[in-house]
């Protein structure tokens, strides 16, 4: 078997028995990258020396914790991808952004600590959307990534990178981060599996800012497992991230059963109204019977407030972003503007030259539904209604256990047609927001392909901290295909 | 159909520490009128008894031991500084 065909907990096992070496896994990983990547360019970032002397030192702790009974982890020795906006330290990290090009932080993202604790080797930081913020990872100040399915295609966004490394084996496992479906959507573009968790699962801390009360860190993966296995390595509270929730329970690879007898399914009805393209609404329904031919009772139902969703986000997202983003002002760390006039005017110069225009344009509109005037109408309005959309979610929740549906309307589409017309990507998102609002967790795995091949996604939603449920429904799904 | 004028977009990029050209302010008002007009979706639903949700799990204060648990990394920090001296970020004058 080719090394590449091993899943990350497969990889793992392979080395802890010694039949893989930790080097040899990483040198495979990297000689693929070397192979594909000036096609894909999925990596903004890729360290190979470092992970070279990573996998070194890991070798040796196998070596020595032979024979001693140590547990090692499911993890041990898995090349990973890390999106660009998760601080590596002493690795560079630059948001896909012209002003942070040169930034290398000093310190390590918590979920980088625990990865590397767990013995991951971590191969470099992929490309994305400027500051995440896109749906097709294009914004990017460093070049368009490709859909390995079809490089005329984009890999979705924002965590492009991360999804197309591991759709191209460039990667066993990744980090994404998802603010209103930057995980799951790129995951279902490029025919990978990918969760976003429960809002205070995972510790943002180390997770560069864009909306605060929704950004959330999670794994895309190669299958259920993978993510069941990463997730159980990043999840926990965390000291520094004062919005992270202790949540102590079970493995969540412990939830990797075939088993979905009574388990109860909604369909929101309006999810399938308009705009949705038919082959994806036709494998959405066929993934649905697969689940109730295995014992799930599938029921559809009105969830309601599904077109204030994209709304109340673009309002809420922007506003966070445009306070978030202040930080950027050329003095401690980042690029600054080569000539100005005043201090004033070095902020606006430097502000302008180093940020892209999706980047802009959210800052403008979030700057302005903050400002006095439009307040009440605009920013605490979107607060209401995201109470609305929360209230409808926890209203379906009391009769189901998941919510099934579509990641995005349509498969990815050719590159260069979306950023045209950004209220029309933002449309895209429908799907997705909604977790990010409520704070929910969602997964989305591969359920079909559209006419053209390229993959389609199926999204499962689950209550509050009940990853454990959407895992063992995507487990039973993902081995029911095969 | 919302009209934004040039003094809502000078007033704004006042806010946002952004100084656009005229070609950017001019794609920055069209932008800004097309996403208000959609975005005024929000006002039909009644919420006059909605409370704000700006959080989704209850926010309390985490306190801690204010007790220090790293070490001096300026000579670090200040590698990520556009320009430093004498172990302090250089910033224009400000006044």
């Amino acid at each position: 078997m080719n090394i590449l065909d091993y899943s990350a907990l497969e990889l793992s096992k392979e080395i802890k028995a010694g039949r893989i070496s930790v080097a040899e896994a990483t040198k495979t990983v990297l000689n693929r990258i070397a192979d594909t990547d000036k096609e894909i360019n999925a990596y903004i970032t890729v360290a190979g020396e470092r992970a070279f002397k990573t996998a070194e030192a890991l070798q040796k702790k196998l070596e020595e914790s032979r024979g001693k009974g140590h547990e090692l982890s499911p993890l041990f020795g898995v090349p990973f991808a890390i999106k660009d906006n998760i601080c590596v330290k002493d690795m560079k990290t630059t948001c896909a952004s012209k002003i942070l090009e040169n930034f290398i932080p000093t310190y390590d993202a918590t979920v980088i600590e625990k990865l590397e604790k767990a013995g991951a080797v971590i191969v470099g930081k992929t490309n994305m959307d400027e500051f995440a913020m896109g749906s097709t990872s294009e914004t990017s100040a460093f070049g368009i990534t490709k859909n390995p399915a079809d490089k005329d295609c984009v890999p979705g966004g924002s965590s492009g990178g991360s999804a197309a490394a591991i759709a191209a084996n460039m990667a066993f496992g990744a980090l994404g981060s998802d603010t209103g479906g930057s995980i799951r959507q790129p995951a279902s573009y490029c025919g990978v599996v990918g969760l976003k968790p429960t809002y205070g699962r995972v510790s943002r801390y180390g997770l560069i800012a864009y909306g605060s009360s929704l950004d959330q860190i999670g794994p895309i993966g190669k299958n259920v497992e993978d993510i069941a296995g990463i997730l159980d390595c990043i999840a926990g509270a965390d000291s520094k991230d004062a919005t992270s929730y202790d949540m102590a329970e079970d493995s969540f690879l412990n939830s990797c059963v075939s088993d979905v007898q009574g388990l109860k399914i909604g369909i929101p009805k309006g999810y399938f109204a308009e705009g949705i393209d038919s082959k994806v609404k036709e494998s959405i329904l066929a993934a649905a019977k697969v689940l109730e031919e295995k014992g799930a009772i599938i029921e559809e139902f009105d969830l309601g407030f599904e077109e204030y969703a994209i709304p109340a986000y673009y309002t809420i997202a922007s506003a966070e972003a445009s306070s978030n983003l202040e930080r950027f002002d050329g003095i401690k760390y980042g690029y600054r503007t080569k000539e100005f006039n005043g201090l004033h005017n070095m902020y606006k110069k430097t502000r302008s030259e180093g940020f892209g225009p999706e980047v802009k344009r959210r800052i403008m509109l979030g700057s302005f539904v903050l400002s006095s005037g439009y307040y009440d109408a605009y920013y605490l309005k979107a607060l209401k209604v995201r109470a609305l959309i929360k209230e409808a979610f926890d209203r379906a929740f009391e009769k189901y256990d998941v919510i099934l549906g579509p990641v995005a309307p349509t498969t990815a589409p050719k590159i260069g047609t979306s950023l045209t017309d950004p209220l029309k990507m933002y449309l895209g998102d429908i799907y997705t927001i909604s977790a990010n609002l409520c704070g929910i967790p969602a997964i989305s795995l591969p359920c079909g392909r559209d006419e053209s091949g390229m993959p389609i996604g199926l999204q499962l939603m689950g209550k509050m901290f009940d990853e454990k449920t959407l895992i063992r429904t995507a487990y039973t799904f993902e081995k029911a295909r095969v | 159909m919302n009209k934004i004028t040039d003094e809502t977009i000078e007033y704004v990029g006042i806010l946002a520490k952004l100084e656009l050209t005229d070609e950017e302010k001019e794609k920055a008002k069209n932008d800004m009128e097309q996403m208000l007009d959609y975005i005024d979706k929000l006002g039909e639903p009644d919420t006059d008894n909605v409370t704000a949700l700006s959080h989704v799990l209850p926010v309390k204060n985490v306190f801690r031991e204010d007790e220090v648990t790293n070490s001096d990394d300026s000579a670090n920090i200040l590698k990520n500084a556009p320009d430093e001296q004498d172990n302090m970020f250089v910033v224009p004058q400000t006044f």
